[in-house]
């Protein structure tokens, strides 16, 4: 434990900037969970992994040497047909039952996709290296890689375009339809089968985006996928579903919050902190709701 | 009832008798022993009570570091055995290795039992998925978190007491089964008793209609935890035996091990019939043999097959083994069906 945080007060600046650039990101993927979540009302698990199997894309276009930051226009529109892909095969069989049949099936589809990455890709930690240069502050006390605001930047575009995207579009009124009454949309003549396959198709392309931003800012490995699923739930059930700004701003605090543990825990508990945060979330709501004698659902 | 007699005989004789019989798979049979306990446990509450928990991994892991931290800390320095890393710089005379199993075993049964009651009062308020993300994540996090500490030989792992040299390979397998199949016959009693009782009607209440049953004026929270800590005292136990069967703890690879044994359990209960007694058991068995049977064919593949096996069956078959015998033979279960009754229900499909 070290508690350098507290001597150089440029450290704690350091930490609340690459935590907030980190948490747009974080809100982006929350973002396509509480879509599908609020749409489909299911829980999907293999959300880290498709964040991965994204980034996964925008590495390979890096490897040929293509600049990796094609990978966010790129890597949404295969992820799209692979999320329309899952959702033929399994997610459309367990849409309207129930939500632990979901959450296991997506485990294991969340399992089987760990590991068909692991053979394709190798068990290394890769990144795609953008090039972009470092931008520096306050006399080089706080470092800031250009491809942190980069990416944080390109999230930002893209969840202001599905926000008009889902206002404006005929799809999006059919999707927002559907998440109000799924058996009215059906009876005023939306085909919610293609909404739901939208919905997640919408999901993984938005991972797409956000994996293809990891794999240059960060790094990835096959099996990182689950603290984003976990991480993206937590913002959710934080922010509540519909509440747009609200993931913003709870995706900025985890990022934040992520980024002291770091300082303050040491690397090797930043996993371990993030999954207990998550408990003690879960747990609060639950003493905060239990004196209304309410509980969470 | 002298049916049931004669085949709990026959199988607590098949059981006595398999490590003879079998000499070759009896570290494959300690396992199906310790895979029953881990399903009929995590039956209690996913079949039973209806809380679909990826947290029971917690109490086995717990379990498996508590038993092998007493047996080598009750004669040695803890500190000092895993930083050497399994090198035989201490060595257990076998009384001491016997004694520090008993010892270690009583501790890896009551801590994990405590840990339940204790998180069980904040975890076991929340409902459905929430409930099942949580425990989910309380897993993952203890394994992240003891991958950190020193003591238990944090990202290296920590190398179980050897065996002491006393009737050598044979002895070892034979001592590893007949603990796990007691600690299964144990279980399988222990949850058959409570099964018999007023408890699981509880349970079974709570499973249906949680507010109904809080209305009809039962203390759901705890009989929900006291189910949660009948549990954990069993997994602690097979984990702390399993333990020292494999030899070898690592944080996230042997001990917390979502990915295999915390869904292994899950798959199990479901594949086998949830909420009955013997579905877990027929599970183990069935998922056990086909995994030792094909998991070798797969060569790599086999988290790729557990995927496609978990999505397969959670869609396909999610009653299980009971559930679909269920449904073709309702007479052996003690169900009256009224012929005509049942083709209507037919025709209604």
């Amino acid at each position: 434990m070290d508690f350098m945080v507290f001597q150089y007060p440029m450290i704690t600046v350091q930490a609340c900037l690459d935590g907030i650039l980190l948490g747009i990101l974080f809100a982006l993927i929350a973002y396509g969970m509480a879509l599908q979540w609020g749409v489909m009302n299911i829980i999907n698990i293999a959300q880290g992994d498709l964040v991965i199997l994204g980034g996964y894309i925008a590495y390979f276009m890096y490897l040929y040497g293509i600049h990796p930051a094609w990978g966010v226009i790129v890597s949404p529109i295969i992820m799209y047909f692979v999320g329309v892909g899952i959702y033929k095969l399994v997610i459309n069989k367990v849409v309207d039952r129930d939500l632990f049949i979901s959450i296991l099936a997506t485990f294991g589809i969340s399992i089987l996709f760990m590991q068909l990455m692991n053979f394709a890709f190798g068990a290394d930690v890769v990144l795609a290296n953008s090039g972009y240069g470092t931008t520096f502050l306050f006399d080089s006390a706080v470092v800031l890689p250009n491809s942190k605001i980069f990416s944080a930047f390109v999230s930002i575009v893209f969840a202001i375009g599905l926000v008009i995207y889902m206002k404006k579009s005929k799809l999006g009124r059919a999707i927002r339809a559907t998440a109000q009454n799924a058996r009215a949309a059906k009876i005023l003549g939306v085909d919610t089968e293609k909404v739901y396959a939208a919905t997640f198709g919408l999901n993984a392309a938005l991972c797409g985006v956000a994996g293809a931003l990891i794999s240059i800012t960060f790094t990835i490995h096959p099996y990182m996928g689950l603290p984003y699923t976990i991480r993206s739930f937590m913002i959710v059930i934080v922010a509540g579903l519909g509440n747009l700004p609200g993931v913003a701003m709870s995706g900025m605090g985890l990022g934040v919050f992520e980024e002291f543990a770091d300082y303050i825990l040491g690397t090797e508990f930043r996993i371990g902190s993030v999954f207990l945060l998550l408990v003690l979330i879960l747990v609060y709501r639950r003493f905060k709701l239990s004196r209304k004698r309410e509980y969470l659902k | 009832m002298s049916k049931n007699v004669i085949l709990y005989a026959a199988i607590l004789i098949f059981g006595l008798a398999a490590p003879f019989v079998f000499p070759a798979f009896k570290v494959q049979l300690s396992i199906l022993c310790v895979l029953i306990v881990l399903a009929t446990t995590w039956n209690i509450q996913g079949g039973e009570m209806g809380y679909n928990t990826f947290g029971n991994i917690l109490f086995y892991g717990l379990g498996m570091y508590l038993c092998a931290s007493v047996q080598v800390g009750m004669f040695f320095p803890l500190a000092e055995w895993t930083e050497s890393g399994g090198e035989k710089t201490f060595v257990h005379t076998p009384t001491q290795f016997f004694q520090g199993m008993a010892a270690g075993l009583v501790v890896a049964a009551v801590v994990p039992t405590i840990v339940a009651g204790l998180i069980g009062y904040a975890i076991l308020g929340l409902r459905g998925h929430y409930f099942a993300i949580c425990t989910l994540g309380l897993g993952v996090a203890a394994g992240e978190i003891s991958g950190g500490i020193e003591i238990i030989g944090a990202g290296q792992g920590f190398t179980t007491p050897p065996f002491p040299n006393v009737g050598g390979l044979e002895a070892r397998g034979e001592f590893f089964y007949f603990l796990s199949f007691g600690a299964l016959v144990l279980t399988f009693i222990a949850v058959r008793a409570i099964y018999s009782t007023r408890f699981r009607l509880i349970l079974n209440a709570i499973r249906d209609n949680e507010d109904k049953a809080e209305a009809m004026g039962i203390e759901t929270m705890k009989y929900k935890i006291i189910g949660w800590m009948v549990s954990a005292f069993f997994c602690g136990l097979a984990g702390g035996i399993m333990g020292g069967l494999v030899g070898y703890i690592d944080s996230t690879d042997v001990a917390f091990d979502g990915r295999e044994m915390g869904v292994f359990m899950v798959l199990m209960a479901i594949l086998g019939g949830k909420g009955t007694l013997w579905g877990p058991v027929i599970g183990a068995t069935v998922f056990h043999i086909f995994k030792e049977g094909f998991w070798t064919f797969f060569l790599g593949w086999q988290y790729v097959a557990l995927g496609v096996l978990i999505v397969v069956i959670v869609i396909y078959f999610p009653e299980g083994i009971m559930g679909w015998l269920r449904e073709k033979y309702p007479e052996r279960f003690g169900e009256v069906v009224d012929e005509a009754d049942r083709k209507a229900q037919v025709e209604l499909k």
